[in-house]
């Protein structure tokens, strides 16, 4: 692989962990708990966009929308029955209840839906004019598949909207204003149970997005599939600086692209390694992430 | 004589039931009642238990979550094998070769949690868990891809490749991907139980001692604590080392208990697994961890009869337990009990 190849095959990898990483950070900035069942959700809704298209026959697109869909419901169901009775109780009872809900939803998965793999079927085919199929550009030596396209663009997509509707939306600054101070919030009359909610509904819509975009890239489904993605988009929420939006969206590229360079560069089986340990020497340099707030121990 | 006060009462009782345990277990085994389930399970349930008291140490009494506890239970995992291996002619004994390789897999685990230690504890909070996670995957790749092999001229190490530039004879102990095989299963029951109380002693007294007061005092308050000159780093490393090395003896007592394992073995889900038996048993609690570790690696093999759904009924019971716990007015229902309890006993 090219330089070139390297850097945009990298980049669409780090689109998908920036969506997934939004994710995270969205729900550890407003509920401050680390949401391990984050990368399960992904796994769900490749699950039901792939039963939609392959047994139903729906259009790849109705597919998505109905897995954005029911996945918004399962994060809200999630947060309602696992989460919100824990609002008050220790951050570590929270992780412990987040796992136990990623174990639900695993074995879950495995007893619906079988532990053999499916293979994700690729969406982005165009039929050019003499009918063959086409997956991707051809610009000289440079081929990008459209998977690669069509996910960079619904990353950055994404973004903008969702950068728009954080900063100028009502529900937006809501939950500004709870990720600052709950209990403040909850005296100017914001409803906090509810802009939680919606939170884990955002959240849990743009892990199925992620999860098709992932699949469509990666297509063997099995119902461990999200475990890894959620763990990289996890640190990738770190690296950024966990809480911070456009950290979510620098920490996924970065990470994407170096896990792609590693992979070319030094050896594919240690690429893990390598970005693991980017991660730690970031942290060392920047002790909350990229655009992490530095917050002041006081005493 | 004199009266024992509530702490080394309670580490009496943890003791003793320990023993206990083991007494009764040797006599169900010696009267040929045990059932070849539960004589399988004997051996991971001593390592676990050892791995639980050891993260209860970072989590429970040092009060930093980690990760990637799993990590430093692979270095023990295959340093102590390898130690196994490499001694099989030297030391006759398979019990004393053991102890031996228990030995090696702390130290070793003990070197690698220093040096991670060194850029883990310079942070706090999740930044800090995170981290830990990070090396625990940094480790099982590593491991992953290590080769290793033993001949007359010494070891021979090689990362990534099958290139070890070997004599003829030379044996292969450490293949990558494919782990170690061929161990002989040496892990006994007895060392287990033994590996168990050495830890419990080094932990109750670490933890009663001036050291433990200071690590404590950290955990409570950190400013607090560097305010009146408690040097923190060195306190905060002194525990991690030490669970670390913990955590190693239990890996190389767990892998010894099979005839082959694989870096893989050693994953997230395994630090999160026995991130479990600590929570549920009680942060700083020793005894709760050890109960909680025996009783949750019996679990899953007790819910066969369940076959596919027991680890969906795992999940739910540990959900369902969470929210019980820390129900608001289940809470205030036993601390009510409890306070009555106190009042009526001591005051």
């Amino acid at each position: 692989m090219s330089f070139l190849d390297s850097l945009i095959s990298g980049i669409s990898l780090g689109s998908v962990y920036a969506i997934i990483a939004l994710g995270y950070t969205m729900v550890y900035g407003i509920a401050k708990m680390l949401n391990f069942a984050h990368g399960d959700v992904i796994m769900v809704g490749a699950y039901i966009c792939f039963f939609a298209v392959t047994r139903f026959n729906l259009p790849p697109l109705v597919g998505i929308l109905v897995a954005v869909l029911l996945c918004t419901v399962l994060g809200i169901t999630i947060e309602k029955l696992a989460y919100a009775p824990l609002r008050s109780a220790p951050s570590l009872a929270v992780l412990i209840t987040a796992i136990g809900v990623s174990y639900f939803l695993q074995n879950a998965a495995l007893l619906l839906w079988s532990p053999n793999p499916k293979v994700f079927p690729n969406f982005f085919i165009l039929h050019g004019a003499d009918g063959a199929e086409q997956t991707g550009l051809e610009l000289g030596s440079l081929r990008i598949s459209y998977v690669t396209l069509v996910t960079i663009v619904v990353c950055v997509v994404i973004m903008l909207v969702l950068t728009f509707f954080i900063n100028n939306g009502k529900l937006g600054k809501a939950m500004r204003a709870v990720s600052e101070d709950k209990d403040a919030a909850r005296l100017m009359g914001i409803n906090v149970n509810t802009t939680i909610s919606v939170t884990f509904a955002i959240g849990s819509g743009l892990a199925a997005i992620a999860g098709v975009l992932y699949m469509s890239a990666y297509p063997t489904l099995v119902p461990t599939t999200g475990s890894m993605p959620g763990i990289k988009a996890f640190t990738a929420a770190v690296f950024g600086g966990i809480g911070s939006i456009p950290g979510a969206f620098l920490g996924g590229l970065l990470l994407g692209v170096i896990e792609i360079f590693a992979k070319a560069y030094i050896s594919t089986q240690l690429s893990d390694a390598v970005v693991f340990a980017v991660l730690i020497v970031v942290l060392l340099v920047k002790p909350s992430g990229l655009l992490g707030k530095v917050v002041r121990e006081k005493v | 004589m004199k009266k024992l006060t509530k702490t080394s009462r309670n580490n009496f009782l943890t003791y003793g039931f320990v023993i206990l345990s083991y007494v009764v277990l040797q006599a169900i085994t010696a009267g040929g009642h045990m059932s070849s389930m539960l004589k399988g399970q004997l051996v991971p349930i001593c390592a676990y238990v050892v791995m639980a008291i050891s993260l209860n140490l970072t989590v429970g009494i040092l009060g930093e979550l980690s990760l990637g506890h799993a990590g430093f239970m692979s270095v023990g995992a295959f340093m102590g094998t390898t130690t196994a291996i490499a001694l099989k002619n030297v030391i006759a004994s398979p019990t004393l070769r053991l102890v031996c390789a228990l030995i090696v897999g702390a130290i070793f685990a003990g070197i690698i949690g220093f040096l991670v230690g060194i850029p883990v504890l310079r942070l706090n909070g999740d930044y800090l868990a995170i981290v830990t996670l990070a090396f625990g995957e940094i480790i099982k790749s590593i491991f992953n891809n290590l080769y290793l092999g033993l001949d007359e001229h010494g070891f021979h190490l090689s990362l990534l490749d099958n290139k070890l530039h070997m004599e003829p004879e030379g044996k292969l102990i450490i293949g990558g991907p494919m782990g170690i095989g061929g161990i002989q299963k040496i892990s006994t029951f007895t060392v287990g139980f033994a590996l168990i109380m050495v830890c419990l002693i080094v932990i109750f007294n670490l933890v009663n001692s001036r050291a433990g007061r200071a690590i404590m005092a950290i955990r409570d308050n950190r400013i607090a604590a560097e305010s009146v000159g408690i040097p923190v780093t060195t306190y905060k490393m002194m525990a991690f080392v030490t669970s670390a090395a913990m955590a190693g003896a239990a890996g190389a007592l767990f892998a010894m208990n099979f005839s082959t394992f694989v870096a893989n073995k050693f994953d997230f889900n395994t630090s999160i697994l026995v991130l479990v038996f600590v929570v549920l048993g009680g942060l700083g609690n020793m005894f709760g961890s050890i109960i909680a570790a025996a009783a949750l690696t019996i679990l899953p093999e007790a819910l066969r009869q369940f076959a596919s759904y027991r680890m969906l009924v795992y999940a739910i019971v540990l959900i369902l337990v969470m929210l019980i716990r820390n129900n608001p007015t289940i809470r205030s229902f036993f601390e009510r009990f409890r306070l009555s309890k106190k009042g009526g006993a001591e005051e």
